[in-house]
């Protein structure tokens, strides 16, 4: 793993039309976007804006071979490698979440050498977009020295702070190809604002060669031009905007939805005694058969949808 | 898995999970004022509860990018990444600069869970077994090894002879590493295990060699049930102390923030 070339970087960025234009489209255009073998960084963190519409539109579409990063991977790496979308995710916790246990799918593929899950730590990660993001080819930090971490983490080095002398580690930027975020309103253009955590998302879109946003609505550039001080991810990084309502389910969507529970206790059930029939059949039933988005949204159903929204507005009420 | 757990006899049951003695017994370790970096689970709790008792002026810090926020009551959030962790937050940021926070030196207390731990404290939350053929892959690191790496440490886990073992298959956290000076050595000069909590007692690490020590026993628990317990050599003072019970108080606030027993089952 080596640092992209600095001169290849800015190219890729002066290549691209960062005009203010329209880049509203359909998920299916936008999977268009991402090509066989590209890195791909997916937005949010652990069971939080994960942009699941787009990973939906990604898998819906065949897409092999992506080398995929994140902060923390939950559900959708079990997906991306039981879709054959991803043998190789780069991240730093990979499970559903701590109270569903080690994932049983995650386990089965890089158990087997089926697929690589490649650690770093959480800073690690962080400071990797950012370098990206900063045009520079690495940071330094203070983790992961003297761990089994740094042991195994391909590309990362150890130096004496040649002002200090100590041993600092220096971890090289992530350059994404393709960044995809959801984010709860962006306009047309792609100016975007995220309310809530914004995890590594801003790193992440500034980093990235091309940047696919969803959206939970669209709204007017003079409501973004009202507050400019929300705009959180800028036009000029932005390649293309979906409108997709309810685009993290069943994950969360800040001030919007909570994670669908009972949904993802039934995926925890589905792949718990066989991960590999169990990951297939949840594709099939959710990911294959829908004809489109809403009877996805329909198929995990109205009273999840509901209790989802009804618990996830409810973080405005103190 | 089977537990190796060996056997402890009680004469009276007690009145409360193991994992609720571990959330009671680490709160207790968290001091007003002080600004803790807490981990999902045990971590999360008991840091709530410490919040709820005697120090209403604990600042938590939570990866997902949280600053000082108020847990609710029977609102646990699945990790710390979800908006449940917000909640009347004094300042949201990003996960890099919340963590940077810990490089940076504000952080008091680093306090998280743990999988399989060893003489030195250095954690493994990634394989059991080799790395290259591991017969478990777990799930990682996450924010834990720069945790582990930038503070002084408590760390909340149950007390098992496979959990407690000479060295970790893999240090995804680092404590002491070989003990001694090795973990300043390795470019880590500040933070360190302070606290491991169990639900058999308090353990510490000896100022020279840096090897686990036991500091404290809970009521009922014998030297020889945490040594049986422990895969590696542990010494027991003759003079050890026993902690104080779980109050009727402390499990009462425990019960009401945890009513699934999400994390205290």
């Amino acid at each position: 793993m080596t640092p992209p070339s600095y001169l290849d970087l800015r190219e890729k960025t002066r290549a691209r039309d960062r005009s203010l234009r329209d880049k509203v489209m359909s998920l299916e255009d936008a999977a268009a976007l991402v090509a066989d073998g590209d890195s791909l960084a997916i937005g949010g963190c652990t069971a939080s804006r994960t942009p699941f519409a787009m990973i939906w539109a990604l898998i819906r579409a065949g897409k092999r071979d992506l080398e995929v990063s994140r902060s923390i991977v939950s559900t959708e790496g079990d997906l991306l490698y039981a879709s054959g979308v991803s043998r190789h995710i780069i991240t730093s916790w990979f499970s559903q979440g701590i109270v569903w246990g080690v994932s049983k799918v995650m386990r089965a593929y890089t158990e087997s050498k089926r697929a690589r899950f490649e650690e770093w730590s959480h800073m690690a990660m962080g400071l990797r977009y950012r370098a990206g993001a900063m045009g520079v080819p690495f940071m330094p930090m203070r983790s992961m020295l003297g761990s089994g971490v740094l042991d195994r983490a391909e590309g990362a080095r150890t130096m004496e702070c040649p002002f200090t002398g100590e041993t600092l580690l220096l971890v090289p930027a992530l350059n994404p190809e393709v960044a995809i975020i959801h984010v709860q309103r962006c306009d047309a253009y792609g100016n975007a604002q995220i309310d809530g955590l914004t995890f590594m998302d801003i790193d992440m879109a500034m980093a990235a060669n091309k940047v696919i946003l969803t959206t939970e609505r669209i709204v007017s550039n003079e409501q973004i031009r009202r507050h400019p001080d929300q705009t959180k991810i800028g036009f000029f990084t932005v390649d293309a905007v979906v409108e997709v309502p309810f685009g993290s389910a069943p994950h969360e969507c800040y001030g919007l939805y909570e994670p669908f529970y009972s949904h993802m206790d039934l995926y925890a059930q589905m792949t718990a005694k066989d991960p590999d029939a169990g990951a297939r059949a949840y594709l099939d039933r959710f990911y294959h058969e829908p004809k489109n988005w809403a009877d996805y949204l329909s198929r995990i159903g109205m009273a999840e949808l509901l209790d989802a929204q009804r618990r996830g507005s409810g973080i405005y009420d103190d | 898995m089977t537990t190796e757990r060996a056997r402890i006899s009680l004469s009276v049951a007690p009145a409360y999970t193991g994992s609720e003695l571990l959330a009671v017994m680490s709160a207790r370790l968290l001091k007003e004022g002080q600004t803790v970096f807490a981990g999902v689970g045990i971590p999360l709790l008991a840091a709530i509860l410490a919040q709820k008792t005697h120090a209403p002026g604990l600042t938590i810090l939570f990866e997902g990018g949280v600053i000082g926020p108020f847990v609710e009551a029977g609102k646990l959030p699945p990790s710390t990444n979800e908006q449940r962790c917000s909640r009347r937050a004094n300042m949201l940021v990003s996960i890099t600069e919340v963590l940077l926070l810990l490089q940076r030196g504000y952080v008091d207390v680093g306090f998280m869970g743990g999988a399989q731990i060893d003489r030195f404290g250095n954690l493994n939350s990634s394989f059991i077994g080799d790395a290259e053929n591991p017969k478990i892959r777990l799930p990682g690191t996450g924010g834990g090894n720069d945790i582990a790496s930038l503070a002084d440490m408590i760390v909340a886990m149950k007390h098992e002879k496979r959990r407690f073992v000479e060295k970790v298959d893999f240090i995804t956290s680092p404590g002491f590493i070989d003990g001694g000076d090795t973990r300043a050595q390795a470019g880590l000069p500040a933070g360190g295990m302070f606290r491991v909590v169990t639900d058999l007692g308090i353990l510490g690490f000896e100022a020279e060699s840096r090897a686990m020590t036991v500091v404290a026993l809970h009521p009922g628990v014998s030297a020889a049930d945490i040594k049986a317990n422990t895969g590696f050599e542990l010494p027991v003072p003759d003079d050890v102390e026993v902690t104080p019970a779980p109050t009727p108080t402390e499990l009462a606030i425990l019960r009401e923030l945890d009513p699934e027993q999400l994390y205290t089952a």
